[in-house]
């Protein structure tokens, strides 16, 4: 029904309707990428005494001394890094594998309940999953898992350093792993939506032709979830690279570098939380700011890097050239 | 759209509630985390009693002085004081309220409250991450009875910045030339060693939950947590254990008289019972004040914070109220430097 066939009052109603509609809509699309750039602008604007004082020294020195004033962002750039990583390298197989047993493999009456404690698991605060990593798996980690791992993975000579120190419980990999329970329900549960929307006639046909589960999840569901997949992993890195609380109960908040993830390190959003009220002075303030555009700068590189993927695997299908 | 009764009625609603009648007027402060037991307890026998609130936030003693800095808090408490230069920059006014005491803490199994001793250059030595081991030949010398595993030592300070941190720094510096050296004072230092806890409550937790840690927090923290603490060698050469007493001791020998400022750091005070590691808490408030009435009552909740009532409340808490020679030297302090916009005192 066009605006032609309705009488006059009535057409001029709905099309300013429709315009501000467009206008509305419009003007929100732009002001969210307004408030985007208003964040860089001022994230950069508070970071320029510290950029100019330390220039690109800042990204590689460990040194963070704010009684001579002397900060390096190595440290928490590290931490921030490595802890992600960890929490990849355990939640991603995790999800794949729910998410993998919730489509292919758990009978019909178990879905629905083992799903929605999956999505329970992401309501938790993350303040909650800090204490209760400190409380329960710090202690857990210090008495049973650390001194297993320095035992066994310590021993081989590739992965010692990784596994030396005291085991304390606090520190670099209690922190990942607790990351990784709280990335796993975002993964998993994106996981399981595209796995869900599979074309059932590319999996019947594949077992038709005698293919196992396995073959048929690896080789049809996979390729053709891959997108999703990929989008779901970025999600929960994306989670796990800004997680403050969880982190700040138990990585240990030491600004010193070590190659061993038993030892306590500290991430760029716990170093935010634990002193970003009490920084006195500008120049402190102003590296602690600029910690927050790095932040923001490794969130970017990480999705750019995600959408470079994406365009690789789509070439490799023709998709693209 | 027709203004009609209803919409009248709410206006007239809002109008009432934005006539801006202080009937109570509420406080608000900011800052250290070394009073805030006493803080919090004072302000609920005020409120009690008047009917005014004053609301604290613990957010450390370096976020005490950037709030007040910004004016967006009545006042604000900081543990580590002013220097009459800094004060001036900002046109600040400093005085204490109460003593207290930064206590080493240890969590040692077989190990009892008060059992283990430890001298200010070992201590040093600890958490400059010189000594690392429990069965150290240093802490065995001194402590020949105790049962000493041969454990590592995890060192827990403050990840915050923190006027606690800022009396145990100021304290290692002055026992230790290499401390003063590599380390330094401050709200916030660079620990050679160790894991950072957030607050008072933080390092706490964490010394309770890791075997073999050691760690500093404010006495009241220590006794509310039932913590193993340990007694510290002072100038005399005295072995004491941290308590009201032992503080008293230390704010004994303090001539606030000569301090302008009132700066004054209570370490290392000399004194047979004095705890070496005291320290003072103090609040900032600006000396010209646009708002006289909230200044009032500000000044009001302290005034009755010395009384009686107030010191009793703090010997509860094992905070060393002020002496009345210093108390009455605040209150001429603020008569004579506390003054509204147009220089006429607010107390």
């Amino acid at each position: 029904m066009g605006t032609a066939a309705m009488p006059g009052h009535h057409q001029q109603n709905v099309q300013l309707q429709d315009m501000l509609f467009r206008s509305g809509a419009r003007f929100f699309a732009f002001l969210v990428l307004l408030i985007l750039l208003a964040i860089i602008a001022s994230l950069i604007y508070g970071s320029l005494p510290a950029m100019r004082k330390f220039g690109f020294g800042f990204l590689v020195s460990s040194e963070w001394n704010p009684v001579t004033e002397q900060f390096g962002a190595l440290v928490p750039i590290v931490g921030t890094v490595v802890t992600s990583a960890i929490a990849l390298l355990i939640g991603v197989p995790v999800s794949f594998g729910i998410a993998l047993f919730l489509t292919e493999l758990s009978p019909n009456w178990l879905k629905r309940p083992l799903g929605t404690a999956i999505e329970l698991l992401a309501a938790i605060p993350s303040i909650i999953y800090g204490m209760w990593g400190l409380f329960v798996l710090a202690p857990l980690f210090a008495e049973h898992v650390q001194p297993w791992l320095i035992q066994s993975v310590g021993a081989t000579a590739l992965l010692a350093p990784f596994f030396k120190g005291p085991p304390q419980g606090i520190g670099v990999l209690t922190a990942g792993f607790v990351l990784a329970i709280m990335v796993i329900p975002f993964i998993a549960a994106v996981m399981r939506d595209v796995f869900e929307i599979v074309p059932p006639v590319l999996k019947e046909s594949a077992y038709g032709i005698g293919c196992t589960t396995w073959e048929v999840v690896w080789n049809i569901v996979l390729p053709y979830t891959k997108v999703g997949v990929i989008g779901g992993i970025m999600l929960g890195l994306g989670r796990a690279l800004g997680e403050t609380m969880a982190v700040t109960f138990l990585i240990g908040n030491a600004h010193r570098l070590d190659a061993s993830i038993l030892a306590p390190g500290n991430s760029i959003a716990s170093a935010l939380a634990n002193e970003f009220t009490e920084a006195v002075g500008d120049l402190y303030t102003s590296a602690l700011i600029e910690l927050g555009l790095i932040l923001f700068v490794i969130t970017f590189i990480v999705l750019a890097l995600a959408k470079l993927l994406l365009l690789q695997l789509a070439k490799g299908e023709g998709r693209r050239t | 759209m027709i203004f009609d009764r209803k919409d009248f009625s709410a206006l007239a609603v809002i109008a009432s509630l934005w006539s801006g009648s202080a009937l109570a007027l509420d406080i608000t402060g900011a800052g250290a985390t070394f009073p805030y037991p006493i803080y919090a307890k004072w302000a609920e026998a005020y409120r009690a009693k008047t009917g005014v609130a004053m609301n604290y936030q613990s957010i450390g003693s370096g976020g005490g002085i950037k709030q007040i800095q910004n004016k967006t808090v009545d006042f604000g408490a900081s543990d580590m004081p002013l220097k009459p230069e800094d004060l001036d920059k900002d046109g600040l006014l400093q005085f204490p309220t109460v003593i207290g005491g930064d206590v080493p803490v240890v969590n040692l199994e077989g190990v009892k409250p008060g059992e283990l001793k430890m001298t200010g250059p070992l201590l040093a030595d600890i958490f400059l991450g010189k000594i690392t081991k429990w069965n150290d030949a240093a802490i065995v010398k001194l402590n020949p009875g105790a049962k000493l595993p041969d454990s590592n030592i995890t060192v827990v300070h403050r990840s915050d910045g923190s006027g606690t941190t800022f009396i145990w720094v100021n304290y290692l510096s002055k026992i230790s030339p290499e401390w003063k050296q590599k380390v330094g004072e401050g709200t916030s230092v660079a620990w050679p060693a160790g894991v950072g806890g957030k607050g008072n409550e933080g390092v706490a937790s964490y010394v309770q939950r890791v075997n073999g840690a050691i760690g500093y927090v404010e006495y009241a923290y220590a006794l509310q947590n039932r913590m193993t603490h340990a007694q510290v060698q002072n100038r005399e050469g005295h072995f004491v254990s941290p308590s009201s007493e032992t503080f008293k001791a230390a704010a004994a020998g303090a001539d606030w008289s000569k301090a302008p400022g009132y700066y004054l750091v209570l370490t290392d005070q000399s004194g047979k019972n004095a705890w070496p590691i005291s320290g003072a808490t103090f609040i900032l408030m600006h000396k010209v004040q646009p708002k006289p009435e909230t200044a009032k009552e500000v000044l009001k909740f302290f005034d009755w914070a010395y009384t009686v009532e107030g010191d009793k409340l703090a010997d509860a808490l094992d905070y060393v109220p002020l002496p009345d020679v210093v108390t009455t030297q605040i209150r001429g302090t603020w008569k004579s430097q506390i003054k509204d916009t147009s220089g006429k005192p607010v107390f």
